[in-house]
């Protein structure tokens, strides 16, 4: 308990260095700006603000991710709100209500209450954070090899199958990543797989190429060849931007509630932040002393998703930074970012560089608190961003996409990597394939593969190792159960349905 | 693609879905095609070939159950899609890539692709969108490679500046 104290103390002193005070300002400002553009979610702001932080030392580089995560996270609910186009699902409980309220001249108030909301689950699920991590990385200490493929496991399935709209399709997105993942010289016996006799593949496919292609430029794609339907609509924010007590005082629980919601479920290793935005939701909608207003713009409907949605944002932190285990697109892209410095989170990373962790902790309460000073004020400016006209817009995404790359690896191979990305991306928007799963398969598929390999050599090729490790038995047992739970739930729903 | 009114014919064959069913059956054969070319040095457990056939035998499974519900028809409806933006973007991305490969340099070919992608979303003042991307892409090729030296590649432009 002291421990963390003093370990956050440290965190902070590290923090508010001016040069690291900058580079968090600099973060939420980039964050939010990009993350306010119509279609695109939190993972793709860091996705593409990426390359920005190359040159800087790896303290820095994380601060500014900090304030870049958190900004995308913000931006992309005053996107919600104000045009109905949700970057990312789990701002889409955000839009219910909160477009409602924009259309009905209180624009101002919801974009008040989800700011403030977010702040409030954020300072707390930060807490939650600092203090669940330390316990976390005692645990994970005593995990061997067998213990960390079961977890993966147990990622792998919660987030393609279990939760998605078809765990057919979830698992397919899946495989395409761990089959990316494939690609490249194998680290234990130095042959090449699946590199054809290409080069540029001996190193793998990289994570930010694949990223920027799915998302950016298969996003641009999609509303391209859908452009024909319709044209989204800006609301204006009129009247005040402040909320009434009244406002508040139907606000405050909510966010409690969608703290509650969001940060215990983001920090299991399931993933997802759609669920929590939902529960909440729902929640307020039973709770809610105006059930009328739900579905026309009830200010509990904005505040208690998006307190969730930034609760369970700070969750995912929770596996990452002590297991290394990304179990969201946007965990996976700030793994990425560690990685870009040959750093792997993980109970080594707390022990080896607690500067490093702790002020990556400390740092997130500081962009916290600049976003919101700086989000109220600045509101109009973030909406005449939204006022791009579209064909510049995109134009402009997808001239940033390819930066990133072209500044990266500027070879023909890895650029035409990007476009094939792409149109993969566009095509499994089309056909409802979930895209996060690729990410986390490419990301995750051969880090498992070494510690099975590590596990199986340990044990001198016996296969039982696996289930002989009380940890690993319990967690592939989770895996399965959760494998099994969606197909099981889908038949009995069948059977039901035949019955009526 | 197979788009049609899917409201009114819920349960039809799928061709879109029986084409990527097809597909993730060609990615295993190649998975496991390329596996065969691997030597197994491991003494012990798995070597380097066992995690692509394991993939692949996966692959096969979801092709089956992709395959599936191609033929109950159980994918989600589908709007109609309009191609011509969706090449005229990937035109771009083409002439990009072109351009860098010929050692054009990165103001040109990003000034390409956001001419083509302007216009992909409608735009017709080709003129306007010319001058707008040139100016743009000379801002970010300042700041990037002068600011935060990051190199980006140089052509005929960028020695100018």
């Amino acid at each position: 308990m002291m421990d963390t104290f003093a370990a956050l103390a440290h965190g902070m002193a590290v923090a508010i260095q001016p040069m690291n005070l900058l580079y968090a300002l600099i973060g939420v400002f980039l964050g939010t700006a990009v993350g306010v553009l119509p279609g695109i979610g939190p993972a793709l702001t860091v996705a593409l603000l990426l390359p920005v932080t190359y040159k800087l030392d790896p303290g820095g580089s994380l601060i500014m991710f900090a304030g870049i995560y958190y900004g995308g996270m913000y931006g992309g609910s005053t996107t919600a709100i104000l045009i109905n186009t949700p970057g990312e699902s789990a701002s889409m409980a955000t839009a219910l209500e909160g477009n409602k309220m924009a259309k009905a001249g209180r624009g101002g108030p919801a974009l008040a209450t989800s700011a403030i909301g977010s702040f409030v689950a954020g300072t707390i699920a930060t807490i939650g954070l600092a203090f669940l991590a330390p316990w976390l990385v005692d645990f994970a200490v005593r995990f061997g090899p067998e213990d960390y493929f079961a977890l993966m496991c147990v990622a792998f399935v919660t987030v393609s199958a279990t939760f998605g709209d078809s765990p057919i399709r979830g698992l397919t997105s899946l495989f395409i990543g761990l089959t990316l993942g494939l690609i490249g010289i194998d680290k234990l016996t130095g042959q090449a797989r699946l590199a054809f006799g290409v080069p540029e593949l001996l190193d793998g496919v990289e994570v930010t190429t694949l990223a920027v292609g799915l998302f950016a430029v298969g996003e641009a794609l999609y509303v391209a060849s859908r452009r024909h339907h319709s044209e989204e609509k800006l609301e204006p924010v009129r009247g005040s931007l402040w909320m009434t007590k009244e406002d508040w005082k139907r606000s405050w629980k909510p966010w409690l509630r969608g703290t509650l919601f969001g940060f215990p479920i983001g920090a299991l290793p399931a993933g997802g932040a759609e669920i929590p935005t939902f529960l909440s939701y729902s929640t307020e909608k039973r709770l809610t002393k105006y059930p009328d207003e739900f579905g026309k713009g009830a200010i509990e409907g904005v505040a208690g998703p998006e307190a969730a949605n930034n609760a369970s944002a700070a969750g995912t932190l929770v596996p990452l930074l002590t297991l290394g285990l990304p179990t969201s697109a946007t965990a996976a892209m700030m793994l990425a970012g560690f990685q870009q410095y040959g750093l792997n989170p993980g109970p080594l990373l707390f022990a080896e560089r607690p500067d490093l962790v702790w002020g990556l902790i400390a740092s997130l309460f500081i962009a916290n608190c600049m976003l919101l000073v700086l989000n109220l004020p600045l509101v109009g400016l973030w909406v005449r961003l939204l006022a791009i006209p579209q064909p510049w817009l995109y134009a402009g995404i997808l001239v940033f996409a390819t930066m990133g790359t072209i500044a990266a690896k500027p070879s023909v191979v890895e650029l035409s990597m990007l476009a094939g990305f792409g149109v993969l991306g566009f095509l499994m928007r089309r056909f409802d394939f979930p895209i996060a799963p690729v990410v986390v398969g490419l990301i995750l598929g051969p880090i498992a593969e070494s510690q099975l390999r590590r596990a199986l050599a340990i044990s001198l090729g016996d296969p039982m190792t696996l289930l002989q490790s009380p940890i690993s038995a319990t967690l592939l047992g989770v895996a399965l159960v959760a494998l099994l739970a969606p197909f099981v739930l889908k038949g009995l729903g069948r059977f039901k349905a035949n019955e009526d | 693609m197979s788009s049609g009114d899917p409201a009114q014919t819920p349960r039809r064959v799928d061709r879109a879905g029986l084409v990527i069913a097809a597909l993730l059956a060609a990615l295993a054969a190649v998975l496991v095609f390329d596996a065969r070319g691997l030597r197994s040095t491991a003494m012990y457990g798995m070597g380097p070939e066992a995690m692509p056939v394991v993939v692949a035998c996966g692959l096969a499974l979801l092709a089956i159950g992709n395959f599936i519900d191609a033929l109950r028809g159980n994918l989600p409806a589908r709007e109609s899609a309009d191609p011509v933006p969706v090449v005229l973007i990937l035109i771009g991305l083409a002439l990009l890539i072109a351009i860098i490969g010929f050692g054009g340099g990165f103001i040109l070919a990003t000034s390409a692709l956001f001419v083509t992608t302007s216009a992909a979303f409608g735009r017709r003042a080709i003129l306007v969108d010319s001058v707008i991307a040139l100016v743009m892409s000379i801002l970010i090729y300042l700041a990037f490679d002068r600011l935060l030296t990051l190199s980006l590649p140089t052509g005929p432009l960028e020695r100018l500046l």
